[in-house]
């Protein structure tokens, strides 16, 4: 691990200021916030809702399959297409910082 | 329902069964013969080298993860209390949106073995560091003792001739062989082979328990809506798929549901500061095979979280809470191999008690090698050591030394706690995890501020305040004969998470707030390059 003092050591403070990486760091958290926000709402949504009003979850909805049900199965697709989206997204910032890194002959 | 033949064969062991797990053991020593053989260096022994492949790495973390306590738990809980059984498994899958967010790539740009090595690198390394191997000893010493309790329980219900003690010492001599022989390397393909038969075995389950109902999904949905049973000596017919039945206000005292908000809580923010798991990320060669294992860990976890509808359920329905006893006595982690028993016989039931004990071995291993990993490179190397290498591969020896020793104290804590119902100590674990590690982690990623004195707080205040909680909790403390401490509790709730995981990020923003450190903040412009391009990360070795 090159220490920041040493020569040949990356130009830190120039790459953070470049306004590439500041563009690459702004998508990432335009991303990943109200992703966050939204799973941990969904999530919360399930034990709030099956705690605080269990009658209205025992409902069936779906021949004998209730509300309960079905919202925690659907938790795990949930899971699985945010993690898609999230992917489709992180292969753009790869390149994003890729060209980064380009851009200060770093690659 | 007529449960009467499988009443008859509930309790028999199997022959067949020792026969698979000397095959698994067979096969797990001969890994390990191998990875010893082929890793030299430090990276190797830590890191796998750092040449494990996404899918590779997302099997082991899956493997790593998926523990009895879910497997034979789960099930169970399922088993008896229905839908609520079931809410558990959502959570451990959610989780992973938490690893893949925020942790996994930005702790595989900028550490090199451990937890630590990220929080170390923007703040003042030797307090941060002994702080960060506390609470990675803390969480993992819980967490294993509640792991090997467990499977001497369990294996000595399922081997003929093999007493408690016994079986805790086996499962412990053979975590200490593949963590002080086979490093990370065997440990990692233990967790592989483990993944697949876990998933190839609640597969079949699965398949056999729709046969039972003729593969009509109306059919097993009608069933677990009328699960006929004994309660307290009365017949009562119940919908398994109506919640409430364990965590519901009207059975606990109103405090059940936000037990579960709080033990969700854990879990989500818990996982990602799991130390076993973290590690897992600096065995690929880089952060973004590092998001690619998390994907596949997810795909993994997922479906096996969903086949806990066909075990819990299939058990529910086709055995009922009724014939799920061992010995007389109803025993819900019996359920899953119960039900192999009644679908497919001895051999199955043997097949699935080989999954469930090639699950506890190969969490044990992850968590032993994840403390002996922390207390080598952080404690030895950098606390006591200020980072001076002495000879080159002190390192190494003293993580296997550790492994060993800690090994051992695992077999003896284990031993004496056999009568104790240590279940809360997982719960324990995810929730100082997610009170002193997760805060720690997550700010020294985002805020420029964060500094040393702050995670040292916020990893001391939500270790102090998880156990505190816990301890006063319902989890301990009882007025009746089984509690822990003899007393009303004093805290309502089982699960700390709720109050422990504020407390932490407090601790981590008052302390930060109330110091004055300049290096951390210029450091963090470091970090943030580092984390964010994969700029000067750890390579994997040449082969």
């Amino acid at each position: 691990m090159a220490s920041p003092e040493s020569p040949d050591s990356p130009p830190w403070e120039k790459i953070a200021r470049d306004p590439d990486f500041r563009r690459l760091l702004a998508d990432k958290i335009k991303f990943v916030v109200p992703a966050t926000m939204f799973f941990l709402i969904y999530y919360f949504a399930l034990p709030v809702l099956v705690g605080y009003a269990p009658k209205m979850m025992s409902k069936p909805v779906w021949g004998q399959l209730n509300a309960a049900y079905l919202f925690a199965l659907s938790q795990f697709f949930m899971a699985w297409i945010l993690a898609a989206f999230y992917v489709r997204a992180a292969l753009r910032w790869d390149r994003e910082a890729d060209a980064v890194l380009k851009k200060f002959d770093l690659k | 329902m007529n449960g009467a033949p499988f009443l008859a064969i509930a309790a028999t062991k199997s022959h067949t069964a020792l026969w698979m797990f000397l095959a698994f053991v067979a096969a797990t020593l001969a890994v390990t013969w191998w990875s010893a053989r082929h890793s030299s260096g430090p990276a190797a022994y830590f890191a796998a080298g750092r040449r494990i492949t996404g899918w590779q790495n997302g099997l082991a973390i899956g493997g790593d993860y998926m523990s009895a306590a879910s497997f034979l738990g789960i099930a169970g809980m399922i088993a008896f209390n229905g839908y609520d059984g079931f809410l558990y498994s959502v959570g451990f899958l959610v989780a992973y949106l938490t690893v893949l967010f925020v942790v996994a790539e930005p702790l595989r740009n900028t550490g090199k073995y451990t937890m630590a090595d990220m929080l170390a690198f923007r703040m003042s390394p030797r307090p941060v560091r002994a702080m960060a191997s506390l609470s990675t000893l803390t969480v993992s010493t819980f967490y294993m003792i509640a792991q090997m309790v467990g499977a001497g329980a369990l294996v000595k219900l399922l081997l003929p001739g093999v007493s408690y003690e016994m079986a805790v010492v086996g499962v412990g001599v053979l975590m200490i062989i593949y963590v002080v022989f086979g490093g990370m390397l065997a440990t990692t393909w233990v967790q592989i082979i483990k993944a697949c038969l876990l998933i190839s075995g609640s597969l079949l389950l699965s398949v056999l328990v729709m046969r039972h109902f003729d593969y009509s999904f109306p059919k097993f949905i009608d069933a677990i809506t009328h699960v006929s049973f004994h309660k307290n000596g009365v017949l009562v017919t119940q919908n398994f798929l109506e919640p409430g039945l364990k965590f519901g206000a009207a059975v606990t005292h109103g405090w059940g549901p936000l037990d579960m908000i709080s033990l969700g809580l854990a879990l989500v923010l818990g996982t990602a500061g799991l130390p076993h798991v973290l590690v897992r990320f600096y065995t690929v060669p880089d952060a973004r095979t590092a998001r690619a294992s998390v994907v596949w860990a997810m795909i993994i976890i997922g479906a096996f979280y969903l086949m806990t509808t066909f075990l819990g359920f299939g058990a529910a329905t086709i055995l009922t809470p009724d014939n799920i006893v061992v010995d007389g006595k109803p025993n819900d982690n019996m359920s899953a191999p119960l039900l192999a028993q009644a679908l497919g016989g001895e051999v199955l039931f043997a097949f699935i008690s080989a999954v469930a004990f090639a699950t506890i071995l190969a969490v044990v291993a992850g968590l032993t090698i994840s403390a002996s990993t922390s207390f080598a490179h952080d404690f030895w190397t950098n606390v006591v050591h200020h980072t001076r290498a002495h000879r080159p591969d002190e390192e190494v020896l003293v993580a296997r030394v550790t492994a060993f020793v800690v090994g051992a104290i695992s077999i003896v804590l284990a031993i004496k706690l056999q009568a104790i119902n240590v279940a809360f100590l997982v719960g324990l674990a995810f929730a100082v995890a997610a009170s002193a590690n997760l805060p720690a982690i997550v700010l020294s990623i985002f805020w420029r501020r964060f500094n040393t004195a702050g995670a040292v707080t916020a990893m001391a205040v939500g270790l102090a305040s998880s156990i505190v909680l816990i301890i006063i909790s319902p989890s301990v403390m009882g007025t009746d004969a089984k509690a822990l401490i003899y007393g009303a509790p004093l805290f309502p709730l089982k699960n700390p998470g709720l109050v422990s995981i504020p407390l932490g990020f407090l601790g981590a923003i008052l302390g930060t707030l109330f110091s004055r450190e300049r290096a951390s903040a210029a450091k963090f412009t470091e970090l943030e390059v580092r984390a964010n391009t994969g700029l000067g990360a750890e390579k994997a070795t040449e082969r």
